[in-house]
């Protein structure tokens, strides 16, 4: 049976593997993210007061109890649960699933009560506490696919959707259905140490099917029933 | 004869607050109006500049305007709740507080809700809440109780007021027409007065569940998320309890100063206070016993990602504002209120202030050491409100009082119409109720009695 153009075969359900032990926390999928996604520069003062905006994130903290700690770096972008507390509380409307299990944030619609990021228990969401602004350099080589946030509004991850677009776009031209490896959000296609892995979950043979059921596997919260779609896997096993 | 005397003596005392004003008043009005215009240029210089100049921050999103909604939305509960039972009680101490407590309501409701304008990034699109508003969310509960709330206290407000106007259209020179449109064309005919009474209890009894649904739906904004120590089956009851307990304390606070501004104490009498601190110190036992059970359960548990909520707030960074509500909310109103002789006027007073202040610390460390203690354990906030923050909680206090002292020049803070209604009914009224409840049918005793 053969998919529809620019779609897969069934409904996708995008989701991402990271694997701890190959991650070597050199930061590239921050960076990437951050040119990707025109998120506004960091500087001491944001710093200091508690207010960058990361979609993507390497989190550091200490594992074990004294004198046997280690310590760890977990790359945190959003878990793009299935179940996502900050949507279930917007009011308006402005953060959505999408069909394709996309957690995504609709800034025309955010009127910024910033109670999605109150809500979800990983703090992932970001605000704009100011306008945002870069260097006027840099404002030339803003990513024309991605609309630039203002002032009071909550930003988020989107797994590039914008590059799911493109490619369905591509695809549908090209008249194929939508193959895997057309489209890889910027953190996975820029980590080195091929560390981070995209994919359809809803398809049993891809790779980040197979390593998500892997027995390294673990999600953060996983408890708290909300069904993430970022998988870690555990380091030194 | 001798009615007669004494209602024309209430009438005169009563709307004296409205055809004079000394000099105190102009100068408190002027006062409160710089406050009010400091807060409402901290108001425009953060909606120029964005929440940045808040103390706000990742993971503490919010702050001291969250604090401030459901401190105000909790005060609201004084009048209302409170009028309204007493007047479903038959309590006939009822009638001189009533007026002064509803006011309380009214205007403090608005700065609730001007509290959570302030918390928006994006003020503009407020009213994306009702074209886009989604129920799911537990604001939308919110937009909608505290809408009904809000419009069934004004109008529970108005309606015994509609008499009291009548008689200042009648009765005094001054903004004639004002009251004449305000009385709604009242004549207080029989019919007229049926009229009024039977929507006045209506009102009474449905503002009841509409005032306990308002204080239980705030609380569900935090109940509602899995956040540490916000998750919790206790909140609703917790927080009207919490509410109707500063509202007690904001109503004696308002009471004691009109009495003495206006010298009142006449009608806002001793018994008053006494019966409102006992009230007041019925809500602090069982305001104590909802913390103690909120506390206990989360300690005996001792999940450690609650935990770490609590010991920030017993031991850690908030165990100021902690510790300091306790002191507030439970020693203080133990020392002063739980014994007659320590009961006095200026006890009282001070007891309330401080719960109060305790009650805005309850609700500032039930919003951010939570935010600032998120499930994952690399996230730490901590939070500072700016002085924008703090402008604007001054302004809204400065605001509030404003509109409350702009009431009393308006209108009688003390209900005219009921006052006389005391003189005339109540004493009979509430003779004949005790006759019922003795043995033996009333009527005959009372035939037998031949008085």
């Amino acid at each position: 049976m053969s998919a529809p153009t620019g779609t897969t075969a069934h409904r996708a359900r995008w989701g991402m593997v990271i694997d701890l032990d190959r991650c070597t926390a050199c930061q590239a999928c921050v960076v990437a993210c951050q040119a990707e996604n025109n998120i506004p520069n960091s500087n001491p003062h944001t710093a200091q007061g508690g207010r960058n905006i990361h979609w993507m994130e390497m989190i550091p903290f200490v594992e074990g109890e004294y004198p046997h700690t280690e310590m760890r770096l977990l790359p945190r972008p959003c878990m793009h649960c299935d179940n996502p507390p900050c949507i279930k509380v917007c009011p308006v409307g402005a953060t959505q699933l999408s069909s394709e299990g996309i957690v995504g944030q609709i800034n025309a619609r955010c009127i910024g009560c910033r109670y999605c990021t109150t809500a979800c228990p990983y703090t992932v969401k970001s605000f704009n506490w100011f306008k945002p602004q870069w260097p006027e350099v840099m404002e030339r080589y803003l990513n024309p696919d991605v609309s630039v946030r203002f002032n009071g509004v909550v930003e988020k991850c989107t797994l590039c959707h914008h590059r799911l677009q493109k490619a369905r776009d591509l695809a549908a031209y090209e008249g194929r259905p939508l193959q895997p490896g057309d489209y890889t959000p910027a953190c996975v296609q820029t980590c080195p140490a091929e560390a981070m892995v995209f994919g359809d979950l809803a398809n049993p043979r891809s790779a980040v099917a197979v390593l998500s059921r892997s027995k390294r596997a673990f999600r953060l919260l996983d408890e708290l029933g909300t069904e993430p779609k970022v998988t870690y896997l555990r380091e030194g096993v | 004869m001798d009615l007669e005397a004494a209602y024309r003596r209430d009438e005169e005392i009563l709307l004296r607050p409205i055809l004079e004003s000394n000099r105190n008043v102009y100068v408190a009005v002027t006062v409160l109006g710089v406050l009010v215009a400091w807060g409402i240029y901290a108001y425009l210089y953060q909606f120029h500049y964005g929440l940045g100049v808040t103390g706000l921050n990742r993971p503490v999103y919010w702050g001291f305007y969250i604090t401030n909604f459901v401190f105000f939305i909790g005060i609201s509960h004084a009048g209302t709740l409170i009028s309204a039972i007493l007047r479903i009680a038959r309590a006939e101490w009822r009638r001189a507080i009533t007026r002064s407590a509803e006011v309380i309501t009214v205007m403090v409701i608005f700065f609730g809700a001007a509290s959570i304008l302030m918390d928006l990034g994006r003020p503009d699109r407020l009213l994306f809440v009702i074209t886009h508003g989604r129920f799911q969310s537990p604001i939308l509960w919110d937009v909608t109780s505290i809408t009904i709330y809000l419009t069934s206290s004004s109008l529970y407000l108005y309606l015994p007021l509609i008499p009291d106007i009548a008689i200042m259209r009648d009765t005094i020179p001054k903004r004639r027409w004002f009251y004449a449109i305000l009385a709604l064309g009242w004549r207080g005919t029989p019919k007229q007065w049926r009229r009024l009474e039977l929507a006045i209890q209506v009102m009474a009894i449905l503002v009841i569940p509409v005032a306990v649904s308002v204080h239980t739906v705030v609380s569900f904004v935090f109940a509602m998320t899995v956040q540490p120590m916000w998750h919790s089956a206790i909140f609703g009851p917790y927080f009207v309890v919490g509410a109707i307990y500063s509202g007690i304390a904001a109503l004696i606070v308002a009471m004691a100063i009109i009495r003495w501004v206006y010298r009142l104490q006449d009608y806002l009498k001793d018994v008053h206070f006494q019966n409102l601190g006992i009230l007041l110190f019925i809500m602090t036992l069982l305001w104590t016993y909802f913390t103690f059970s909120e506390y206990l359960t989360t300690f005996y548990a001792g999940e450690p990602v609650h935990m770490a909520v609590f010991w920030a707030k017993f031991s850690g960074e908030y165990r100021h504002e902690f510790w300091g509500m306790v002191v507030c909310c439970l020693v203080i109103p133990c020392i002063f209120l739980s014994n007659r002789r320590m009961r006095t006027m200026g006890g009282m007073v001070f007891t309330s202030l401080a719960i109060t202040v305790g009650m805005w610390l309850e609700r500032f460390i039930i919003v951010v050491p939570t935010l600032a203690n998120p499930r994952l354990p690399y996230e730490r906030g901590v939070y500072h409100p700016s002085w924008v923050e703090i402008s604007l909680l001054v302004g809204c206090f400065a605001f509030f009082i404003l509109l409350y002292v702009l009431f009393t020049k308006f209108f009688p803070i003390v209900s005219i119409w009921e006052t006389k209604a005391g003189r005339a009914h109540a004493v009979r009224e509430v003779s004949s109720r005790v006759e019922e409840y003795l043995p033996g049918d009333p009527a005959t005793m009372e035939a037998g009695g031949g008085s």
